[in-house]
């Protein structure tokens, strides 16, 4: 009996992220001399990372074959929320951003308990989501901005330590603690069990909703806290704020090879799509190529990535 | 053996479904350390009973008792807490998880962290599990790498590693090759050296033979006996799982015709059929027996373009035909009476009348509009012509019984007047009365000169029906008898492979 | 004949609670029970029924087209700029808006089915990319000043009836007349019912997927043009979040997400009972801004109380 760990094309199939990351970056540096410079890195870097934190929190639940279309205006939100407590209810910058984490969180439950509860299909309940949390960001805000952040707050989106900017921080620290759930704990490997095959979990003796609540409560969770980065980033909470996001938090998880019928996927390869997807854009802003251009090429490439996924998965 | 204390007594066990008697007073006992095989015909009982031993089904009355203290047993949980488990035949294992996540799945060894996973200690768990059995898995391997056989061995480590004392197998064997047939019963023999009992049920009577101490022959969900395997023949069993009385004999009159209306040669997919041939006449019914994967779905589903054929020749009414969709199919004049009715027969939600004329919009439509007397008035010539018994042509056909709802299924092809109707296992889940009533239309049909295709796991059916019978066996049809040579111990020989594989049984050839 | 009250109180109840809908607003504001109002709900709910028409033929095969609201924008923007180009005649300006946005249906349609990539993650994918187009083309600047000819669908009447209203009344005609009693109708509903035994049944059922989505895109193409025609303006940020409240009138309606049940009739009450919420919030000054956590909270209640009823 063979027992055959590894074949070429599962090797290429899981690098195949990083090899299209080196093809993308050899063509940007060829193609403008400003792309390789230390600051563009480093600007790549930081522009990826909060899309990069929404990801990792998408990560949970598309591997347990949901989506939650809902973390753009979660982050609008939440952005909202921690500004707005922070400033205007005297709660102070700690305390704001404190709440808007947990607010993040219950909306993450109410998705949660519509999908696990109320068995509704998790692309309708995060889709009502999606609208209700934009209108009570626009209610929240009055449709204008918030700004007169603190020192404190700003400095989460823009300050440095030891020379690297904090929201890289954060997103290496939450990359982190999301592989290490997934890859050593309980929980994470029932994440995976729950979208391998969810009958199975059961019998098992684990409850796939209870694991369904906590990956939305996850998602909720980064979404929020992406949300007040951005709000940090710049200096101030926009009720339109990361209008369209979502997009891009499916899509850095789906060209990092986790597979939105569930069960498969980790956590690098989502911070490599982000990167993927980080890199895109700055490489055509390089280029000149206008934002709205922009919009196109991405739809383009999230339907190709899942389809190529949907592709190396038959050939199986 | 039959002194030592059994490990588990199932008495007088019934169960019925709407309109079916599963299982009727069935008595079953497992002792330790035994192979105890479990054979009947498809639909005898064997996965109901199964069933209610795992736990997946309570029965309707009857007692189980475990290790002598009776027992309730209400989940798949509690069953495994007393130490039953059952290997299913579709796999139940997740393809991503490697070999040790999922044997032990929700029982992972924790580390001194809580919630963490000391994955050192589990890797080293299953691989002395896995070791135990000798079967050359590795645990870190990713499920969907391993053949089907050594997730079978998964399913018996997991099954171990909940300290099972009996293990049920349904149909393990069933797409396995010959050799690891083999290490599977190496595997078996040697649990039974531990003291493991094991429940074995299939179809191929010479691996119950090769394995098993005892064997238990349920018909119709009646026991039939349980005997020692030592004391019996291959011949001796098939006539307990058989031997039922014949029900009436249709009258045949002389309408089977000279003229071939189907031809098929050599037909092949990839993966279930292996060269068949076959003829069918004009008013000839021709039943196909065989057991589940003999590949008579297959057949039936190649023909009517819903797989592909990779070789071979169709040829109907001596032309050769592509059959590459069912619609193409059905311009060529075939009908497929599915064999899952609620799967791929029925629309449960819409009326009774659509579902006869969906596949025949033509007749009922004037410009593409659907004129609505037209519809009624056909599907109200077949609800007449067949006899369905529902209180108008607009109820949902959710709300009338399985016979009715084959009979709608059939209405739709007739309502296309085709000359080839294939029927996949036409009356399974349906009660008597109206069985006969299909039966009686299938004669009608074949006597207006309409070649029909019949597959069917029961005997009594085909050989009350069929005007020729060939027997299917591993992709191939190995034997084929006229009406009146055909018994139903020479069609379960020949399906169960108890004859040469290939080689045709001459039909003057006695068994 | 036997009287299903599972039926009934799902045909009826949003009936029920339409009309208490309107007299508690009724008792509520006096300016919502009058003749101008009524109007007034009506030609706001036209542009939202049209495109929820496509809607329930989609999501009755069990899919969703998540790029209604984006094609509106482009096939809105690319109209009015063909209306305002030299030699476009006004009926062929219309005939290519709703030309594309079949083709914009009609690759959606072929994603879904040839690929087999589910419908959310297409139409997503979609809203993207046709958004893009729209800014792309208009530079993200409007396209003001239509032709009069054309503006009449927005803006004009036909004897009292306001232009807009004749024309949703029309596609619903249309709409329903198609679903309910022709072969494409009959094989909408059976392959949404049981696409296996569709296919069983000889149905070419990737055919009637890609025709759904190809209805979606031209319903939400001339619904585009009737908000350009009214606003005399093309946006291309037009149509944001409209499929939401498309989805929102389906689901009211009673069209079930799984596919194969639910009516023309149901969606058309659900487009008046958000039509009518939106404006009685309006009436009683509650501001625009939770339109949207209304029309969510009513979508999570519709569906729940479908699932009691269905039990």
């Amino acid at each position: 009996m063979k027992t055959n760990t590894f074949s070429p094309l599962a090797l290429l199939s899981r690098f195949s992220v990083l090899i299209i990351l080196l093809g993308i970056g050899v063509i940007f540096a060829l193609g403008s001399e400003d792309f390789l410079a230390p600051n563009n890195l480093l600007n790549i870097a930081l522009q990826t990372s909060i899309i990069a934190i929404v990801a990792v929190g998408m990560t949970f639940t598309i591997l347990t074959a949901g989506i939650d279309l809902s973390v753009g205006s979660i982050m609008a939100l939440c952005g909202a929320l921690a500004a707005g407590l922070a400033v205007k209810s005297g709660l102070g910058t700690f305390g704001g951003i404190s709440l808007a984490l947990i607010a993040g969180m219950l909306l993450g439950a109410i998705n949660g308990l519509l999908i696990v509860r109320g068995g509704m299909p998790p692309f309708v309940a995060t889709l009502a989501m999606m609208a209700v949390a934009r209108g009570l960001t626009l209610v929240y805000t009055n449709g204008r901005p918030i700004a007169g952040i603190d020192e404190a707050f700003i400095f989460l989106g823009n300050g440095k330590v030891l020379g690297i900017p904090v929201p890289i921080i954060i997103m290496i620290v939450i990359a982190v603690i999301a592989g290490i759930v997934l890859r050593y704990t309980r929980f994470g490997l029932h994440v995976y069990a729950t979208g391998g095959n969810e009958e199975t979990t059961r019998l098992a003796g684990i409850s796939p909703g209870k694991i369904k609540m906590a990956v939305y409560i996850i998602s909720g969770f980064t979404a929020a806290l992406g949300g007040i980065l951005l709000t940090a980033r710049l200096w101030s909470a926009q009720p339109n704020a990361a209008t369209g996001w979502e997009l891009d938090a499916i899509a850095a998880p789906v060209l990092g090879g986790t597979s939105l019928f569930g069960g498969v996927g980790n956590v690098g390869g989502t911070v490599a799509g982000a990167f993927i997807i980080g890199i895109l854009s700055n490489g055509l802003n390089l280029m000149g190529i206008s934002s709205y251009y922009q919009q196109v090429i991405k739809g383009i490439v999230f339907i190709l990535a899942v389809i190529l996924d949907l592709f190396t998965k038959r050939k199986k | 053996m039959s002194d030592t204390l059994p490990l588990l007594k199932m008495e007088r066990i019934s169960k019925s479904y709407p309109g079916v008697q599963a299982l009727e007073a069935v008595d079953f006992d497992v002792v330790p350390g035994e192979i105890h095989a479990l054979v009947g015909e498809n639909g005898a009982g064997k996965s109901t009973l199964m069933k209610i031993l795992t736990g997946a089904q309570l029965p309707d009355s009857g007692r189980i008792i475990w290790k002598n203290q009776p027992v309730n047993i209400t989940s798949p949980g509690d069953a495994q807490a007393l130490g039953i488990s059952m290997i299913h035949q579709e796999l139940s294992l997740i393809p991503h998880l490697t070999v040790g996540q999922n044997i032990f799945l929700g029982r992972e060894i924790g580390s001194g962290i809580p919630g963490f996973i000391n994955w050192k200690k589990l890797y080293r768990a299953a691989q002395e599990l896995l070791d135990r059995l000798n079967v050359g898995i590795d645990a870190r391997t990713e499920v969907r790498f391993l053949s089907i056989a050594q997730q079978q061995m998964v399913e018996v480590v997991k099954a171990l590693s909940l300290n099972a004392d009996l293990i049920a197998m349904d149909e393990p064997t069933s797409a396995l090759t010959d050799r690891e047939t083999d290490i599977l019963f190496r595997v078996m023999r040697s649990l039974k050296a531990e003291g493991v009992s094991l429940i074995f049920i299939s179809h191929r009577l010479e691996e119950v033979f090769e394995i098993s101490d005892r064997i238990t022959t349920l018909r119709d969900g009646i026991f039939v006996g349980t005997k020692e395997a030592a004391t019996l023949t291959e011949a001796q069993v098939v006539n307990m799982m058989v031997g039922r009385e014949l029900g009436e004999l249709y009258p045949k009159t002389n309408r089977v015709r000279q003229e071939v209306v189907l031809q098929i040669t050599n037909l092949q997919d990839n993966k279930e059929l292996h060269g068949v041939d076959l003829t069918l006449h004009k008013g000839e019914i021709l039943g196909i027996a065989g057991l589940v994967g003999a590949g008579r779905t297959a057949l039936a589903e190649t023909l009517f373009g819903i797989r592909r054929a990779v070789a071979g020749e169709i040829k109907i009414d001596g032309r050769p035909v592509r059959v590459n969709s069912p619609g193409k199919a059905i311009k060529l004049g075939m009908g497929l009476v599915p064999e899952d009715r609620k799967l791929q027969g029925v629309f449960l939600n819409m009326a009774v009348k659509d579902n006869i004329f969906i596949s025949a919009m033509k007749q009922v439509t004037t410009w593409g509009f659907i004129n609505i007397n037209k519809a009624n008035r056909l599907a109200k010539t077949f609800v007449k012509k067949l006899g369905v018994r529902t209180p108008n042509v607009g109820q949902r056909i959710r709300n009338l019984s399985g016979g009715n709802q084959q009979k709608v299924v059939i209405a739709r092809w007739l309502t296309l007047n085709p000359h080839i109707l294939i029927l996949d296992e036409p009356t399974r889940g349906i009660d008597i009365g109206a069985k006969a009533e299909i039966h009686g239309l299938m004669s009608d049909l074949a006597a207006e000169g309409m070649g029909v295709l019949m597959i069917s796991s029961e005997l009594p059916e085909v050989l009350n029906v069929s005007d020729r019978i060939l027997v299917m066996h591993e992709g191939r049809v190995t034997a084929e008898f006229s009406r009146d040579e055909a018994t139903q111990d020479k069609i379960m020989l020949a399906a169960t492979g108890g004859l040469d594989q290939g080689g045709m049984l001459n039909e003057n050839e006695h068994v | 004949m036997k009287i299903d009250f599972k039926t009934l109180s799902q045909k009826y109840g949003l009936v029920i609670v339409f009309l208490m809908l309107c007299l508690g607003l009724g008792l509520l504001t006096d300016r919502f029970l009058t003749v101008s109002n009524m109007v007034n709900v009506l030609r706001q709910s036209t542009i939202n029924g049209i495109i929820a028409i496509g809607m329930t033929y989609v999501i009755l095969t069990a899919g969703i087209d998540l790029s209604v609201g984006s094609i509106l924008a482009l096939t809105g923007v690319v109209t009015a700029s063909l209306l305002q180009s030299e030699g476009v005649s006004v009926p062929l300006a219309i005939v290519a808006g709703l030309t594309l946005g079949a083709l914009l249906g009609l690759v959606n349609g072929v994603i879904i089915t040839q690929f087999k990539v589910p419908p959310f993650v297409t139409t997503l994918g979609m809203m993207t990319i046709a958004r893009g187009l729209a800014l792309t083309f208009t530079e993200g600047r409007p396209i003001t000043g239509l032709p009069d000819g054309f503006r009449t669908i927005g803006t004009g009447s036909l004897g009292s009836i306001p232009m807009p209203i004749f024309i949703a009344l029309i596609a619903f005609l249309l709409g329903y007349i198609v679903l309910n009693h022709t072969t494409l109708g009959e094989y909408i509903f059976a392959l949404g019912n049981n696409p296996v035994a569709a296919r069983y049944a000889g149905i070419n059922t990737n055919v009637y997927i890609i025709f759904v989505y190809i209805v979606a895109g031209i319903l939400a193409a001339l619904a585009g043009m009737i908000l350009i025609a009214r606003l005399n303006s093309a946006q291309p940020t037009a149509g944001l979040a409209y499929e939401f409240d498309a989805i929102a009138a389906v689901v009211v309606g009673g069209t079930s997400f799984s596919g194969g049940e639910g009516s023309l009739w149901g969606t058309l009450l659900g487009v008046l009972v958000i039509a009518v919420l939106n404006n009685g919030l309006n009436l009683l000054n509650v501001s625009s801004f939770y339109q949207p956590v209304v029309t969510g909270v009513v979508i999570a209640l519709a569906l729940l109380f479908y699932k009691l009823l269905r039990r």
